[in-house]
């Protein structure tokens, strides 16, 4: 009888392919036998080379981030890398690829599984005068350093009257990932942006993904840099000039419409313009902010579309209460409530523990329907 | 002084200070113990509006681990701070206008007694969280090791924080990476309230050094030499490249966990006299005054001299003012 054989999680809920077959079909096995090679990622290209102002060059967004702190360790000798498995193995997302080689241990930092431990440590190095970048494996193991990134990171400066400074990155996937249910798979893009004392940012292009990494290592301040595991693999043209930089607190108009604001951030940009292509074949069109950055959050750029478009809908994978929506939808109020036509709409990840199974998961999690039939009802039609 | 089987130092020998150096060490004691007299009475007073974690009768820690280190060494203390702040060196006036809640104060009024940093001489923050400091100082040990210029870092915690988490991971990064730290646990017996006797696996934190294959020494926490010689074969060995080292000083504090009016101590008196038999400042004037080192009038003129410095705190502080409200929301950012 014939039984599927599942192909292994390489890394942590990673794709990766099969690189050579060792057994033919027909050929007898027995258990233990090896029966392929796989590998993980595609081998990635090697440390960009010093390029020309102005050139751009496709690339991954994991690519993007590691060619960002790169460049800033190029630039700066007090940048250096803190986690677990940044080196030898290259970072569990393979983001830190080559840093290892080119800095040496002593700037690429393996540390024990310790999340709380090394999260101080980066604090107290930041504390001392260097520029830590904290690499959470993911955020869901954030939490074990909440403490530190919250207690020591945000309020030392102002708990020392601005006396201690920390510029200190920490960064690493967020949100919602695939296969790995409840403790895995959550957006902390609101428990951050809560706090006063942090810069929380989270892209989704890969030239957004460099120039913000960019500016948050160069930012005097703790700066939470989420990303996600379902965008490291997406391709992007990123500017290759060492000065890029895109500044913190700035959205981006992905797109330009009059009937409709969708406010969006992290792959959610993705799942939002995907949407406004189906609302504009049914005559509604929508204009994407892209907020890029959180905390700040450009109200400006909001309002200004909301001005414009009267109509607005945030999305996020996070949960709906107390959420970016909920900050979203009452500064929209604050700000232009005479502008507004209809009530600020949310789109958000159900308000339960991430299901494990693959039809609950889907539900769960803001699908392009459910930006579509949001839309719709927030524009009346 | 050597280790006993059991972890147990001796008795410190006679001091090879020299005079001037012991007697230094007296004045930083007794500015400790007068500075939070002071402020144990101006906060039952109601002149200080916050909270107060008084270290009398742990002074013999901070001033014998400080007196061995150099300007470039960095520590983290703990919610009772302002021992470590003073035996590093800092200001009392900026200390006391920031008990006082004041614009001159070291964090412009914002910190409070749980917060004072001076980054200046190397003193990294009291810290409300109990533990919460362990990690940033041995960041601060990763740093000195970075910059490869001899630094060393220290942290002071207590029994309560050495059965938390950030205890166990520290010490064993510091040992995996031979960061050049010192730990220093005060052991006065008690988590707040709690008992560490009721509370500790082991009796004695040091013992938890061999887990990390670490020198871990227990030392007498009021008698400042062996403090001072403890710390310094610490500091010597981290300097030198030969990792981290725990020491823990056994000691006592004599008043309640925080200052507090009408609550009674849930400690034993008999207790807390004995501990008061065994002052570490009373010890060192005696053995100044054995070696015919300090005489009355120079003890009283230490003592009129400390105490016209906290006059002059305590004057400042007064006059200082309040931050503005415009100021509440100044500093969340560095610019």
């Amino acid at each position: 009888m014939a039984s599927e054989v599942l192909m292994p999680a390489l890394s942590p809920t990673s794709e990766g392919k099969i690189a050579r077959w060792m057994k033919n079909e027909g050929e007898s096995a027995r258990a233990g036998n090896a029966l392929a090679d796989a590998e993980a990622q595609e081998a990635l290209a090697s440390p960009a080379e010093r390029p020309q102002a102005g050139e751009s060059r496709m690339m991954t967004v994991r690519e993007a981030l590691r060619d960002a702190m790169a460049e800033e360790m190029r630039r700066d000798p007090t940048v250096f890398l803190l986690g677990e498995e940044v080196g030898e193995y290259q970072g569990a997302y393979k983001v830190s690829q080559g840093l290892l080689q080119e800095f040496g241990e002593g700037r690429v930092v393996d540390t024990p599984i310790t999340e709380q431990g090394f999260a101080g440590l980066g604090v107290g190095a930041a504390f001392a005068g260097l520029k830590p970048i904290v690499e959470f494996m993911t955020f869901n193991f954030a939490m074990q350093a909440i403490d530190q990134i919250v207690n020591s990171a945000a309020k030392t400066h102002y708990m020392s009257g601005g006396r201690m400074r920390c510029p200190i990155v920490f960064r690493g996937p967020n949100g919602i990932a695939a296969r790995v249910a409840a403790q895995h798979s959550q957006c902390y893009a609101s428990w951050y942006a809560h706090c006063p004392g942090l810069a929380v940012l989270a892209p989704y292009t890969g030239a957004d993904h460099k120039g913000l990494l960019k500016s948050a290592i160069r930012d005097p301040n703790p700066v939470i840099f989420l990303e996600h595991e379902l965008v490291y693999g997406e391709s992007f043209s990123v500017p290759l000039d060492p000065e890029f930089l895109v500044p913190i607190g700035k959205a981006r108009i992905a797109r330009e419409g009059k009937d409709v604001t969708i406010a969006a951030f992290s792959r959610m940009v993705k799942l939002a313009v995907e949407a406004a292509e189906d609302l504009e074949k049914a005559g509604i069109s929508a204009e994407i902010i892209d907020l890029r950055s959180l905390r700040p959050l450009d109200l400006e750029t909001i309002s200004a579309s909301v001005k414009k478009t009267s109509r607005l809908l945030s999305v996020e994978e996070g949960w709906p209460f107390a959420g970016i929506g909920a900050e979203i939808a009452a500064s929209v109020m604050e700000a232009c409530f005479d502008w507004l036509d209809a009530p600020v709409k949310r789109v958000c990840g159900k308000d339960i523990p991430l299901p494990y199974a693959a039809n609950l998961e889907r539900l769960a999690v803001p699908q392009v329907e459910d930006i579509v039939k949001a839309a719709r009802e927030v524009a009346y039609r | 002084m050597s280790l006993s089987p059991q972890g147990r130092s001796a008795a410190s020998p006679a001091t090879n200070l020299p005079p001037e150096t012991q007697r230094e060490m007296l004045r930083q004691m007794l500015t400790i113990r007068l500075f939070e007299e002071r402020a144990s009475a101006d906060y039952r007073a109601g002149k200080i509006y916050g909270v107060v974690h008084c270290y009398i009768g742990e002074e013999g820690v901070a001033v014998g681990v400080c007196s061995a280190l150099g300007p470039q060494d960095r520590i983290i203390s703990t919610h009772r701070g302002h021992g470590h702040c003073i035996a590093k060196g800092a200001d009392l006036p900026r200390m006391m206008a920031e008990l006082y809640g004041r614009q001159t104060g070291y964090c412009k009024g914002k910190g409070g007694s749980m917060h004072i940093a001076d980054f200046s001489i190397g003193m990294l923050g009291a810290n409300g969280i109990v533990a919460g400091g362990i990690p940033i100082v041995t960041g601060a040990g990763l740093a000195a090791q970075m910059e490869g210029k001899g630094g060393v870092a220290v942290s002071f915690f207590g029994d309560g924080a050495s059965n938390a988490g950030p205890f166990h991971e520290c010490l064993n990064i510091a040992a995996s990476w031979k960061l050049p730290m010192v730990y220093v646990c005060e052991n006065n017996l008690y988590a707040a309230q709690t008992a560490a006797a009721a509370t500790h696996a082991l009796p004695d934190v040091a013992a938890r050094a061999a887990g990390y294959g670490i020198p871990g020494e227990v030392v007498d926490g009021n008698d400042i030499f062996a403090v001072h010689q403890a710390a310094h074969r610490a500091v010597d060995r981290a300097r030198s490249g030969g990792g981290p080292s725990l020491i823990e000083c056994k000691t006592y504090r004599w008043r309640a966990h925080t200052e507090r009016k009408g609550q009674p101590d849930y400690r034993e008196q008999a207790e807390i006299e004995a501990w008061k038999g065994r002052d570490p400042i009373a010890r060192l004037e005696r053995q100044l005054r054995e070696e015919s080192a300090l005489d009355d009038a120079e003890l009283q003129s230490m003592e009129r001299q400390i105490t016209a410095a906290i006059e002059a705190a305590v004057a400042f502080a007064e006059a200082s003012p309040f931050p503005l409200p415009e100021q509440a929301t100044d500093d969340v950012f560095a610019a």
